[in-house]
């Protein structure tokens, strides 16, 4: 039986976009140069025109942010602690705002940036709010410094949580910040460059240039920066970690994954299904820890690929908007191109794909839930990033064979293991070479629990005590 | 007959030829010479002279012993550190004296880090939702390690990267310290290819190992040469390797625990509370 639902949808009357943004300089909106168009890509609307902030922009940026330094690590951490809290206040009580203008910048569903990304953009600022204090019990010396200005560049499919993830930590441990955001996403960050204002931070702690990837190298290579703090592709994380070869610079890396998803034949099938949806459809896909290969006991191969499939037909494709979306648009028209190239490859290396029969909007950048069978370790699709809602499916007999398989990778974010055999979890975690796993659930974040991958996936941690040791002098 | 006193006396007179040694490379256990056949001198010793097939076979020698390496109990590593520490304190007399204290001390400090680093630097983290969830340091895998020169440095820099369970390919040019030191780890049941190490020049083998795909850590203490360090750190990003860049430390400052946890991963682990 087929349930129908009416659109729900959220109001976006709650945001007010402009025409156009500048950078945010020492505190202050400045023009920057003319640069590009952000859209909506649900529909390809034109939502504003934004800056991009060209070498000597970004040195304005810098310096801001050096000048603000001496006097923001002086102020102490008892006081900086209350500018956080301010800030993560402020986000809660705009968070309807900041998730209609996530979604509308995005095409993340509703669902998703209301209950999952600003919630979790509030929870990192007020918890690391508490550690601004507190940092000489933290386990780096009695009294960490720390390291300067901290560049930060951030992807598109996180905008405003990475921002969190980036900004929280720097500013608890001291330092002063310019953030890029991603090009096709920059409009959340902006919007939390008021609140900076709103929150009275002083000039220069927070500096955002907007601007596509020579933007974020001009920030990276610039000589007055302590600190690199990137999230996006290991292709581009490979560029960073060779730009700041015999520097001081201090990096951490989040980079790509993909991770494997393993269900046995003693997991419950319907809790685990329901975790391979999360895992590959969350946030379309956009995720670096997705659970993009699907390993499943051969045992129960045919039943969990026939409750899949039933769950399947029921996500809804379409307006990220409506409350009652489960996955949204693709976030750009360039994106979206990969992930049809990537899925036309494994139909072209012998692999079987499968959608759900749904419709899709005519305007925007749609990709429908997609699943592909047959696939072998050697297949494109099993070993590249896809970054959309793709999952590949093999199958393993042991235990043994799942580990080696799940391992077969050179990333090492995350991994997934489905089992009702505790030890089976604990055994099989031990071995798994990845960042994080989720044992019996999938895609989970919190601020306390500390985030980053194994191997080429990056290095350096996020989350936690331990996310507190990117942002300082700790040897 | 008045031949063979002749000789009787000739040999009496003069002092025993001693048997010289020469220094070899130390990869999986064993002491092979290196591939290239090449030997240099090293203070009136001969020593081989590692090449870049030296370093290939030193990494696959490191990558097949990481997993029981990883896999042994942390306090079976520890017992081992301390039994190295216990080979070297009877063979001192081969060893630089002025080190040689300081070198055994170090192998007991970092051996007692073994069962408690997970305690130090993991954690259980309060979540916001019904999930129990910890976060445990786990080894980084195969490192290649560019030694300093002196022998305190050597084990200064090597001990802390095996004891939390890393393997090793280590560069020096110091090769009698470095292969003495290699038979004392050689009889600690410290198992083969744990600990790799290639006598020769750092700036002809170590880019062959910090463009290794298989490496996942570089260590460039010793790397004398900035050209050669930043070219080394550059090659190393290719594949996102951990790196440590250079610096010259006074071996005799407490360590701390830098050095071990420069080579850790993090991995937290996450599971639903439920009745």
């Amino acid at each position: 039986m087929a349930f129908e639902y009416a659109p729900a949808p959220e109001s976006r009357s709650i945001v007010n976009i402009k025409p156009s943004y500048g950078l945010f300089i020492n505190g202050a909106f400045v023009d920057g140069p003319s640069g590009f168009k952000t859209v909506n890509p649900a529909t390809e609307e034109v939502l504003a025109e934004v800056a991009e902030a060209s070498k000597a922009d970004v040195d304005k940026a810098v310096k801001a942010a050096r000048a603000a330094y001496p006097r923001w690590t002086r102020i102490g951490g008892k006081e900086r602690a209350k500018y956080l809290f301010r800030l993560a206040r402020i986000i809660q009580e705009r968070s309807r705002e900041l998730a209609v203008l996530e979604s509308l910048d995005n095409g993340k569903p509703i669902r998703e940036s209301r209950d999952v990304d600003v919630p979790l953009v509030a929870a990192h600022f007020f918890y690391y709010a508490g550690w601004a204090d507190k940092l000489g019990y933290a386990g780096f010396g009695p009294n960490p410094r720390p390291l300067g200005v901290a560049a930060q560049v951030i992807p598109w499919n996180f905008p405003l949580l990475m921002l969190a993830w980036k900004i929280a930590p720097a500013l608890a441990c001291g330092n002063t910040v310019v953030l890029k955001p991603a090009e096709t996403t920059p409009l959340t960050a902006l919007l939390f460059a008021e609140i900076c204002q709103q929150a009275d931070l002083p000039a220069g702690v927070v500096n955002i240039v907007t601007g596509a990837g020579p933007t974020g190298a001009a920030l990276v290579e610039h000589p007055d920066v302590d600190k690199v703090a990137f999230t996006g592709s290991t292709e581009v994380g490979r560029i960073i970690a060779k730009a700041v070869a015999g520097t001081r610079k201090k990096v951490t890396l989040e980079l790509g994954g993909k991770a494997a998803n393993i269900i046995f034949d003693d997991a419950a099938l319907d809790q685990a299904v329901e975790g391979i949806v999360n895992g590959i459809f969350f946030n379309q896909g956009h995720v670096c820890c997705a659970g993009s290969r699907l390993l499943v006991q051969e045992s129960v191969y045919d039943e969990v690929l026939a409750k899949l499939k039933r769950r399947m037909a029921t996500l809804r494709v379409g307006d990220p908007l409506d409350k009652n979306t489960d996955i949204g648009a693709i976030n750009s028209a360039e994106q979206l191109i990969r992930i049809k190239n990537l899925s036309q490859v494994g139909e072209q290396e012998g692999a079987e794909a499968w959608s759900p029969p749904c419709d899709l909007p005519r305007h925007g950048f749609w990709f429908r839930p997609t699943i592909f069978t047959g696939v072998s370790q050697a297949h494109r699709i099993a070993r590249e990033e896809i970054f959309g809602p793709v999952l590949s499916i093999l199958t393993f007999r042991t235990p043994a064979e799942a580990v080696e398989k799940a391992n077969n990778t050179p990333y090492g974010l995350s991994a997934g293991v489905w089992t009702e055999k505790g030890s089976r979890i604990l055994a099989i975690a031990d071995q798994l070479r990845a960042g994080v796993v989720w044992a019996n659930t999938f895609n989970k974040f919190d601020p306390t629990a500390p985030f980053g991958g194994y191997k080429e996936s990056g290095y350096g941690r996020e989350g936690g005590r331990h996310g507190l040791e990117a942002y300082l002098a700790t040897r | 007959m008045a031949a063979r006193v002749a000789a009787t006396v000739w040999r009496r007179t003069l002092p025993r030829v001693n048997v010289r040694k020469t220094y070899k490379l130390f990869i999986g256990g064993a002491f092979p010479r290196s591939e290239s056949g090449r030997t240099f001198d090293v203070n009136g010793h001969n020593a081989a002279l590692a090449s870049r097939k030296d370093a290939r076979d030193a990494v696959k020698a490191a990558r097949s012993a990481f997993g029981k390496w990883s896999g042994a109990t942390a306090y079976n590593r520890g017992q081992i550190l301390y039994r190295a520490a216990e080979m070297l304190e009877g063979r001192r007399s081969e060893f630089p004296a002025e080190e040689v204290d300081e070198a055994v001390d170090r192998l007991v400090w970092y051996a007692g880090w073994a069962d408690k680093l997970a305690q130090v630097m993991g954690s259980a983290n309060p979540v916001a939702a019904p999930y129990f969830n910890i976060s445990s340091p786990e080894p980084t895998g195969v490192v290649a390690v560019v030694a300093p020169r002196s022998f305190l440095g050597l084990v200064s820099v090597v001990a802390p990267v095996i004891v939390t369970g890393n393997t090793c390919v280590v560069v020096t040019g110091a090769a009698v310290e470095a292969i003495t030191f290699a038979e004392v780890l050689a009889t600690s049941d410290l198992p083969g290819g744990v600990v790799n190490i290639l006598t020769g020049h750092a700036g002809e083998v170590a880019p062959w190992l910090a463009s290794h795909d298989d490496v996942n850590g570089l260590d460039l203490t010793g790397v004398e040469d900035a050209g050669l360090a930043v070219e080394l750190e550059r090659q190393a990003g290719e594949t996102l390797k951990r790196v440590l860049r250079p610096s010259d430390p006074k071996w005799t400052d407490d360590p701390g625990t830098g050095r071990m946890t420069v080579f850790l991963e993090i991995k937290t682990v996450w599971h639903p509370k439920g009745v």
